[in-house]
């Protein structure tokens, strides 16, 4: 049976050992890290960093990179485009195309609905255009007493999937991440029931809107409690139950891969976590008939944006920071993480030797 | 070895809703983890399920196919052949039964639940009402049997049953309209969380029609459908995935499509819907075979299970396993002995079949004989399934078509 060529791009973005790095963050958004690390957001200083990004030697961990739409059209110093950069290593460029979130009118407080449907199509077709090969669109849900509301549910379903057909039919796979926010103090149990609830309202919408699943990937939170829950710690291990039982009752083995955000993580925190999950689902039944892998923000860029911030002539070095990190990554992927983590005092101080004496925890912003 | 340990494990439960169970997060409630043990013991490898809860009308045309009249004790005498099949529990892991089945014993005494159980197969129940007509529909049906539902599966638990079944039925040529595939949906739903809550692992049973002239691709389009309706359904009323069973139909076209199908598209096809619309909670898939003959549902099974899949793939069979020890038995008892022989040869082959280890080479003519009313059958000479007009009660003969 032949593949569509959508199918084989979802295919290799969730191929086994490898992830996504997300670095769409928006120039509001990427502004205010900036200016948190004493630098000036202006356009010069965002291509510079996402060159640095970019033109990392990453493909071997790394399937595909989601941009901001500035992003797609900018180049490196030496103007080779960010897009041919990424596609001579074997990268796929990847687009965000949501609007931003608004505040949803007959919702509890704080439940917002994606803007972003109307210019779709045609956003698209430019994109595919440029060399985009994938698209993402984030809808955000709350966890609060009496809620989410069904209607906070419903409509983000159905704008992910209205989304997700949309792509498809323009050439781009949908990454389709419907964030259950970590805000709240509920328990991880909690956590899990909205999960599950709002994995299958999402499902249901895809099938109802004609979304081919096989060219379709899922960008989901891991099951953690609220930032303010008052339980102890979970450990990875518990994360990984919670996780895969809510995963394994909703999404049908069809979706080639599910990508988890990092959202409310620490860098290590995030890697181990998915690490777990990948050592779990390997291990109990039914197995896992989906690639669990990551598409991670934060968790790949963190150190490496205080680090590049604190001192911009290190720049082979901060792209050996992101290396390790997305290469550690992939190992979780695959459940064969065995650290010490790049972040952690111990990985840094392994890191130390090639890297002409920084130290990625000592570094203070 | 990881390194880095996050957080403490926990010393207390996790939420009062639910506790971890080796990689499985389970709602604490009552038969919860029986369920999931059950479900497990009838999708266990090379198994599946006899269906043999003919009710008394049907399972009477079946006698009569073969010049037996329908008394109780004729009736109670074939179920007695067919449960005890020595070695039947190597290759049957579950027997649906009719209401009355659930009750009788064997000609020594022995109840049927205890034979069952002594032979390691899980005694199981119809609990549907059968269908009757849908008002404002396409001449369409619903499944009648809510009322009481509850109060009759634990009666049935405490007589030995541990799994029930429930048939409700999805014509294409009539549509189908949304009320009806709704209604058979929603039905099913409440029927699986009504069966769970009285510790019945319920069989979800949505069988789309072979009847028809639709080409294989719509047959696929309404089966996407009736899951994904079902699935909604069932969500909604909180039915535990891990203690279900499913029963569809496989992916064919309808049984007057003018294009035939071979058992390797047939495969790729219900692959295919498998892959789309159940998540891998859901332990087995359990087929019926609908009108096939006892060869091609062999086949199309074997088909099926080439590659390792996230559910068990496996059978629950009525015609395609009883079809032929009917006629080998006519009725008497110095047949009974080769009547389960035939048995035994079907379910063995059903159960290479579930292990994708079957081989069709040696299998009688018998086997190739068609079951469909209308006359779907199986043509020996270009080795695909033909319509031709024959009275379903009559014997079979082998069949080759003029092409």
């Amino acid at each position: 049976m032949s593949l569509s060529n959508l199918e084989i791009v979802a295919r290799y973005l969730a191929a086994p050992g490898k992830g996504i790095l997300a670095a769409d963050e928006s120039t509001g958004t990427i502004g205010k890290r900036l200016e948190k690390m004493g630098l000036k957001n202006d356009e010069e200083t965002r291509r510079s960093y996402r060159e640095l990004l970019l033109t990392s030697a990453i493909g071997g961990s790394i399937s595909g990179v989601i941009l901001f739409k500035e992003t797609l059209y900018q180049s490196t110093e030496s103007g080779k485009t960010f897009v041919k950069c990424l596609v001579d290593q074997g990268v796929y460029p990847g687009i965000k195309v949501d609007e931003g979130l608004q505040p949803l009118e007959g919702g509890l407080e704080g439940e917002t609905w994606t803007k972003g449907l109307e210019n779709l199509a045609a956003m698209c077709a430019e994109y595919a255009k440029v060399g985009a090969k994938f698209a993402k669109w984030r809808a955000t849900i709350k966890i609060q007493p009496g809620g989410p509301s069904e209607k906070a549910i419903l409509q983000n379903a159905d704008e992910l999937a209205q989304y997700a057909k949309i792509c498809q039919g323009a050439g781009l796979v949908p990454i389709v991440e419907p964030e259950i926010l970590i805000d709240g103090d509920h328990t991880i149990g909690r956590s899990q029931e909205v999960t599950e609830k709002v994995l299958a309202a999402t499902m249901a919408a895809l099938w109802r809107h004609g979304v081919q699943l096989e060219a379709c990937l899922l960008k989901p939170q891991m099951v953690l409690p609220g930032a303010e829950c008052s339980d102890p710690k979970p450990s990875a291990e518990d994360i990984a139950k919670h996780t895969l039982t809510a995963l394994r009752r909703t999404i049908p083995p069809a979706l080639p891969g599910v990508m988890f955000l990092s959202g409310g993580q620490t860098e290590e925190e995030a890697t181990v976590n998915l690490d777990a999950i990948n050592r779990m689902a390997r291990t109990t039944e039914p197995g896992c008939p989906w690639s669990l892998s990551f598409s991670f923000g934060r968790a790949l860029q963190h150190s490496v944006l205080k680090f590049w911030s604190s001192d911009q002539s290190k720049g082979l070095d901060v792209q050996q920071l992101l290396m390790s990190l997305a290469r550690a990554n992939g190992l979780a992927s695959r459940g064969q993480y065995t650290g010490p983590h790049p972040t952690s005092a111990e990985g840094s101080a392994s890191l130390y030797e090639g890297f002409r004496g920084w130290r990625a925890d000592q570094i203070t912003s | 070895m990881l390194k880095y340990r996050l957080g403490s494990s926990l010393n207390q439960p996790l939420s009062s809703r639910t506790f971890s169970r080796g990689g499985l997060v389970v709602k604490a409630l009552k038969y919860d983890e029986e369920l999931i043990k059950t479900a497990h013991k009838i999708a266990s490898k090379g198994r599946g399920i006899l269906a043999m809860d003919e009710s008394n009308a049907t399972c009477g045309k079946r006698l009569d196919s073969i010049g037996v009249e329908n008394t109780e004790e004729n009736r109670r005498a074939y179920r007695e052949l067919l449960i005890s099949a020595p070695g039947l529990g190597e290759y049957i892991s579950g027997a649906i039964l009719f209401e009355e089945t659930l009750y009788q014993s064997t000609k020594a005494g022995q109840t049927f639940v205890e034979l069952l159980n002594e032979s390691g197969i899980v005694p199981g129940i119809k609990v549907d009402k059968g269908l009757v007509p849908l008002a404002n529909s396409n001449g369409e049906s619903w499944c009648m049997g809510l009322d009481g539902l509850d109060k009759r599966c634990a009666e049935y638990y405490k007589a030995g049953a541990r799994f029930s079944k429930w048939r409700s039925v999805v014509s294409i040529p009539a549509g189908p309209s949304m009320i009806a595939l709704r209604d058979c949906a929603y039905g099913l739903a409440r029927y699986a969380a009504i069966a769970q809550d009285a510790g019945l692992v319920p069989i979800v049973e949505p069988e789309v029609m072979l009847d028809g002239e639709q080409d294989i691709d719509r047959c696929l389009e309404v089966q996407e459908a009736i899951w994904a309706e079902t699935f909604k359904y069932m969500a909604d009323n909180k039915v535990l995935f891990e203690g279900i069973l499913l029963k569809p139909a496989m992916v064919t076209p309808g049984a007057d499509c003018k294009v035939k199908s071979n058992p390797t598209q047939v495969a790729e096809y219900t692959l295919k819907m498998l892959r789309r619309r159940v998540p891998p909670a859901v332990p087995g898939i359990m087929f019926l075979s609908g009108g096939q003959s006892e060869l091609e549902s062999t086949l199309n099974l074997n088909a099926m299970n080439q590659a390792p899949n996230p559910w068990h793939v496996s059978f629950s069979y009525a015609r395609a396993l009883q079809n032929t020890v009917l006629k080998t038995w006519q009725g008497k008892t110095e047949n009974v002995q080769i009547a389960q022989e035939a048995l035994l040869k079907r379910a063995k082959a059903n159960s290479l079949a579930q292990q994708g280890k079957y081989d069709a080479s040696g299998e009688g003519k018998e086997a190739g004989a068609g079951m469909y009313e209308k006359g779907y059958v199986y043509c020996e000479s270009c080795i695909t399934n033909v319509t031709v007009m024959f009275d379903m009660l009559s014997p079979i003969k082998k069949f080759t078509c003029n092409t």
